[in-house]
């Protein structure tokens, strides 16, 4: 495998005062990867961000970019271009000259300067808006200026903060699609900053989980979604039913918790656990009906409905157990009449096969 | 049934009480009065005494030919624009500096700076005028060339009016996104080509505001200048003070109408560009 194009080694960042914001992260970041740094807000993504980028320095530990250590390069030195999350669009320059700027500061030719302003707003099709001033455009397109005025530096990695997080939901999907198609049209690593697990699971090749400073799971979003790693991960990509167990036998890879809510359940699990534990299933591995599931090794569960949520193809059901604890059911409306089938206040069952449940002992 | 509201009793209608417009129109009486006569007048037919004897515009040509009211004018533009190109350069850089910067004693710093404002122009002009004798400059300057023998005016002038443009400046810094510093240096720009691409552009309507505002404090200073001036060197207002002891002559009406031209258009530019600077 080729050398990593960014590689984040035992880096911390400190701020006066105690607080601690990356702690101790370690993270290879490989050649053309769309990478997403995702965690909830003061995580410490957005300042590892940073520093990869030059803006902010890392109280210890390197960071590698192609190879290079770049502890004493200061930002306008490294290979990365930012796209800032208030797009930092230049108020007093015309498009053009916005996107100009960077190859002018360092001396580009003009006449180079020129072709790859032109190429840069064609990439994101911008390009009838040349002579416009930042203040007579959206948000989107201004956004496309930042975008376009960090890829003409054509840097070896394009770094972006919350890129979608100021647009509204429409424009935010086709963004989605744009960035994804920009990413690998021009084909240089992507780093993507971002608070919102869609937005990481649907472009992202690969995702980093933060949270308080730490990584939790480096992970590919289907990894992240069905193996996650950790009680926090489980309940931040995606919604998650957990339930508190205790181990009470393992033999091999088969465990056998005692879960106050469901009983005694017999799952696998590659890792060898005791103690506590916590037992995660999703929504929509989960399946309801009013009369007793019959099947062997099913788990199962009786509930009284509290809530049904419509959500047009899909609706949400939560229901209270018996000892006082909800589960949701996520079922598809796949026949007009409801394919959910149940009201409130039924008493239902829940139940799903014992493999589409993960015992996490963190 | 709501009781109806008479008119100029609503909410908001302050422009319609009576006594509210009396207050208003006294002050403007008051205080604008004496203006208008005084531009009025300078355009009297009669020299001096204060009745009106027609309307001329020979007033201005005479002023214009008085040497001393046409040396001493030249006098205070020069000054206006060597303090207004000092000041405002000084002023900027303490303005990004204090803006920038965190340093220990950074409060009591800015409290220094501030004192040229408020303290009492009389004890500043005292204070200076101790200074450039004890110091020889007075001494120094006295016999020096035109227009070297204006330094001790402009020194004076640069130090209370830089803290003006600090201020100006400042408060346009307030509204800048540091996001763009950073874009700029994260695009490959140095320090020096930020401050002057990025940053220079962006203070610019503050730093013409402040420049106007430096301007016109200069021209129209008395109290400082009178204090600092040597024998030779008799700056505008200085000149008409003394004038006005031997008796008003409508020349001194015409040259007074030009200076108040000239500080208005000043300072409606500077509140132009203050004003567009708040719509962006």
């Amino acid at each position: 495998m080729a050398e990593p194009i960014v590689s984040v080694r035992n880096v911390w960042r400190r701020y006066p005062g105690g607080v601690v914001a990356v702690d101790n992260v370690s993270i290879d970041i490989e050649q053309n990867e769309f990478f997403a740094l995702l965690g909830p807000s003061g995580c410490g993504k957005t300042t590892l961000l940073r520093m990869i980028s030059g803006l902010d320095t890392p109280s210890e530990g390197q960071i590698m970019i192609g190879g290079e250590d770049m502890s004493n390069t200061p930002p306008n030195k490294r290979p990365t271009n930012m796209v800032f999350q208030s797009y930092a669009v230049f108020p007093h320059m015309t498009v053009a000259d916005n996107v100009a700027y960077g190859l002018r500061v360092t001396g580009v030719a003009e006449a180079e300067v020129q072709t790859r302003v032109k190429e840069g707003l064609e990439m994101v099709k911008l390009g009838h808006l040349a002579d416009r001033k930042p203040d007579q455009m959206s948000g989107g397109q201004r956004q496309r200026v930042a975008l376009a005025r960090a890829l003409v530096k054509r840097p070896k990695v394009l770094l972006l903060d919350e890129p979608l997080s100021a647009l509204d939901a429409k424009l935010r999907d086709d963004m989605r699609l744009e960035l994804t198609r920009l990413q690998k049209t021009v084909g240089i690593t992507f780093i993507i900053v971002t608070h919102d697990q869609d937005e990481a699971l649907s472009m992202a090749t690969r995702i980093a989980v933060m949270n308080k400073g730490a990584i939790q799971q480096v992970a590919t979003p289907q990894q992240l979604y069905e193996q996650p790693s950790s009680r926090f991960v489980a309940d931040f990509i995606g919604k998650v039913n957990l339930f508190d167990a205790t181990v009470i036998g393992q033999k091999g890879k088969a465990v056998l918790c005692d879960a106050k809510s469901i009983g005694k359940v017999e799952l696998e699990s590659a890792k060898s656990c005791a103690g506590n534990v916590t037992i995660a299933v999703r929504p929509e591995k989960l399946k309801i009906s009013k009369a007793e599931p019959k099947g062997a090794g099913i788990i199962k569960t009786q509930a009284k409905v509290r809530d049904v949520a419509y959500y047009g193809d899909w609706s949400e059901v939560v229901a209270d157990m018996a000892d006082g604890h909800h589960i949701s059911v996520n079922v598809q409306n796949d026949s007009r009449e409801g394919g959910a089938g149940v009201a409130i206040g039924d008493k239902v069952w829940v139940n799903w096969q014992p493999s589409d449940s993960l015992v996490l002992t963190e | 049934m709501a009781a109806q509201l008479k008119p100029g009793q609503g909410p908001l209608e302050f422009s319609r009480r009576i006594w509210l417009r009396t207050l208003f129109a006294i002050t403007i009486l008051v205080l604008y009065t004496p203006i208008f006569v005084l531009i009025a007048f300078s355009f009297n037919k009669q020299n001096r005494g204060g009745v009106w004897k027609g309307f001329t515009f020979e007033n201005y040509p005479k002023a214009w030919n008085n040497s001393a009211i046409f040396d001493a004018m030249i006098n205070s533009l020069t000054i206006a624009f060597v303090t207004t190109l000092v000041a405002t350069i000084i002023g900027t850089m303490v303005a990004v500096m204090l803006w920038r910067f965190k340093f220990p004693g950074k409060p009591a710093y800015e409290a220094v700076m501030g004192l040229p404002i408020v303290i009492p122009e009389i004890c500043m002009g005292v204070a200076l005028l101790l200074f450039f004798n004890k110091s020889g400059m007075t001494q120094l300057l006295a016999g020096a060339v035109w227009p070297f023998n204006l330094l001790t005016i402009i020194i004076a002038h640069i130090a209370f009016c830089f803290p003006f443009v600090t201020i100006v400046v400042r408060s346009r810094l307030v509204g800048f996104n540091r996001q763009l510093e950073e874009a700029s240096k994260d695009l490959g720009a140095t320090e020096m080509q930020t401050f002057w691409k990025i940053l220079v552009p962006f203070m610019k309507p503050g730093l013409i505001a402040g420049a106007l505002l430096a301007f016109t404090l200069s021209l129209d200073d008395f109290v400082i200048t009178f204090f600092t001036a040597g024998p030779e060197t008799v700056t505008f207002p200085v000149k008409i003070y003394s004038m006005v002891k031997t008796g008003v002559k409508y020349e001194v009406n015409a040259a007074s109408t030009l200076l108040i031209i000239i500080t208005i258009v000043a300072t409606v530019l500077a509140m132009k560009l203050q004003s567009t600077e708040k719509a962006n």
